[in-house]
């Protein structure tokens, strides 16, 4: 009697895990995707990355890198940009999203729109838009020399400006969606309960607010900073060839040189930017969220 | 709504500096829509004049009329094949209790990740060597790749909040599982599908990057010839295609406002 229960549990463990694995094979077409056209590429780039013009093993395509001096340019514009971008960002997007904050939510569901309706507009009518916006007749310089701050129009863009308002323009949403989230998360009494005590607003705000709300604008920071970096199209248009970022490098090797070393360096060189961004930005958020809100 | 810890003067600072903010977001968007309406071929704003000359280009120009077509075929097939792929995903690793299931899970939702110029120059590789450059083809199975993630997420927050003893009711009944799911789950979960489907749509027509590298000619779709006109020269065709693209990518949010209304008035 029990050697035939003991028979049933093992049949029924096994078939169990029969069901377990065929189930699973519900994700193969989408993995055999991620696979054929991710992985297995980028991973054959890789190994690409180490070979030298005459097709030996080599370093080459990384020492260029950091020796040629074309190429440093390149980093320095594309760190230069995204910081700019991700300090704008954060600027703009911390009162932005407290103001949403203090608004009753009603009202801010409304304004909330004003930040998602450039989510679902396709990237290159917003370039398009900047690039209307911008010019040296463009909105933008008229209303300025109507209101007598400059005298001669100002050269908005084919310039690091033009980007970096374009690119701030795209990313916005990303830094105040999670920090609106985050900043909703806190307890309002928290706050009551410090004025109680005697804190001034200025400094409830900065011993209890701005901590709590850190995790969220670190969180989004470090979004925008890392898309930032892989900016390909609007500094491009907006640049008009004076912006370099890593993107447009990694396109002219691939037209300029006949191996796809010199591109596929680059290309390890932004994944394993990004990826390192991503987990430091991962552990800095775990560092701030308080262990009380985790445990929730 | 929070306290305020913030005197009023500040405040109506906060309140200024936050309305401008949102202007800068949503003006530029905006604007496009009546410099497609210029009668003029330069790019003075407010136009000169009022005219369709531009929608007339668009329409009739050979150019413009593939493209599109082109970006149709392409979001269509993305968004049938990622529908389904991605539910079938999503329903697996909902399901399942294998160890593998975190990993497949970070491996499906990875090309959201990756920046779109290292998918780009993968792909190019890849279709180089599979001889599926230039071809709808390709630009459909990328942009399957692309949307997957998107289709994950939504169906599978939807599975969450289903109940799944339902199915296993069906099951017990005699019905094996694709007739269970087909049945019994999907009609239930139909409205996160729907709202997946059509998120795979706007990002598959969207996509830009990898248009770029592995699309040129005849096959080159909407965002290809936009970038490569808007990086050439200066043509207000693209104000109108820009206004159309604004118009298409307004109906997605209203369905699934609508989806939501009616899921919301379905519940007792």
């Amino acid at each position: 009697m029990a050697g035939a229960i003991a028979f049933n549990t093992d049949l029924l463990a096994r078939q169990e895990k029969r069901e377990r694995a065929n189930i699973l094979r519900l994700a193969l077409p989408a993995s055999l995707l991620v696979l054929i056209l991710l992985f297995v590429p980028i991973g054959w780039l890789m190994s690409l990355s180490f070979l030298g013009a005459d097709g030996g093993l080599s370093f080459e395509n990384y020492t260029r890198i950091w020796t040629e001096g074309a190429y440093v340019a390149i980093f320095v514009t594309t760190f230069q940009v995204s910081l700019w971008v991700t300090l704008i960002c954060v600027l703009l997007g911390y009162p932005v999203a407290y103001t949403l904050n203090l608004l009753p939510e009603k009202i801010s569901n409304i304004l909330m729109l004003a930040v998602l309706i450039p989510c679902w507009t396709s990237l290159l009518v917003r370039t398009y838009a900047w690039l209307v916006l911008l010019q040296r007749r463009g909105v933008v310089n008229s209303a300025l020399i109507d209101l007598g701050l400059i005298d001669q129009p100002l050269q908005l863009v084919h310039n690091m400006a033009g980007t970096v308002i374009g690119m701030v323009h795209i990313m916005l949403p990303f830094l105040v969606l999670p920090l609106y989230a985050a900043m909703r998360a806190i307890d309002g009494n928290l706050l009551r309960a410090a004025g109680n005590l005697g804190a001034s607003p200025s400094r409830a705000f900065r011993d209890i607010f701005l901590p709590l709300s850190a995790p969220g604008l670190i969180a989004g920071a470090m979004l925008v900073f890392v898309m930032s970096l892989g900016f390909y199209i609007t500094p491009v248009i907006l640049g008009g060839g004076k912006v370099q970022m890593i993107s447009q490098r990694i396109e002219a090797s691939v037209s300029l040189f006949p191996t796809w070393g010199p591109a596929s360096a680059l290309a390890v060189v932004l994944l394993i930017l990004t990826a390192a961004f991503l987990l430091l930005s991962w552990i800095a958020v775990r560092k701030l969220t308080p262990v009380e809100t985790e445990a929730q | 709504m929070m306290e305020s810890h913030v005197d009023p003067k500040r405040r109506l600072w906060l309140f200024a500096l936050t309305g401008l903010v949102l202007l800068f977001l949503v003006a530029p968007t905006l604007i496009v829509i009546p410099m497609s309406f210029s009668s003029s071929n330069s790019l003075t704003f407010p136009p000169p004049g009022y005219s369709l000359r531009w929608y007339e280009t668009f329409l009739t120009s050979e150019k413009w009329q593939l493209a599109t077509s082109v970006s149709l075929r392409m979001a269509l097939g993305a968004m049938v094949l990622a529908t389904v792929f991605g539910t079938m995903a999503a329903y697996g690793l909902h399901v399942t209790r294998h160890a593998l299931r975190g990993a497949l899970y970070g491996t499906l939702v990875l090309p959201l990740m990756v920046p779109s110029i290292l998918i780009a120059i993968g792909t190019f590789f890849a279709y180089a060597a599979l001889g599926l450059l230039n071809t709808v083809t390709g630009l459909v199975l990328v942009n399957t790749m692309i949307a997957i993630p998107f289709v994950l997420v939504t169906v599978g927050a939807g599975l969450r909040s289903y109940d799944m003893n339902q199915e296993m009711v069906a099951r017990s009944l005699g019905a094996n599982r694709l007739v269970a799911f087909l049945t019994v789950t999907l009609p239930q979960i139909k409205y996160s599908v729907i709202s997946a489907a059509l998120l795979s749509f706007i990002v598959a027509f969207d996509e830009v990057v990898v248009a770029v590298f592995i699309s040129k000619g005849e096959k080159a779709p909407l965002t290809q010839v936009m970038f490569s006109t808007l990086r050439d020269e200066v043509d207000p065709t693209i104000a109108a295609v820009s206004t159309l693209l604004i118009a298409l990518a307004t109906i997605p949010p209203l369905v699934l406002q609508l989806l939501a209304n009616r899921k919301k008035e379905s519940r007792p």
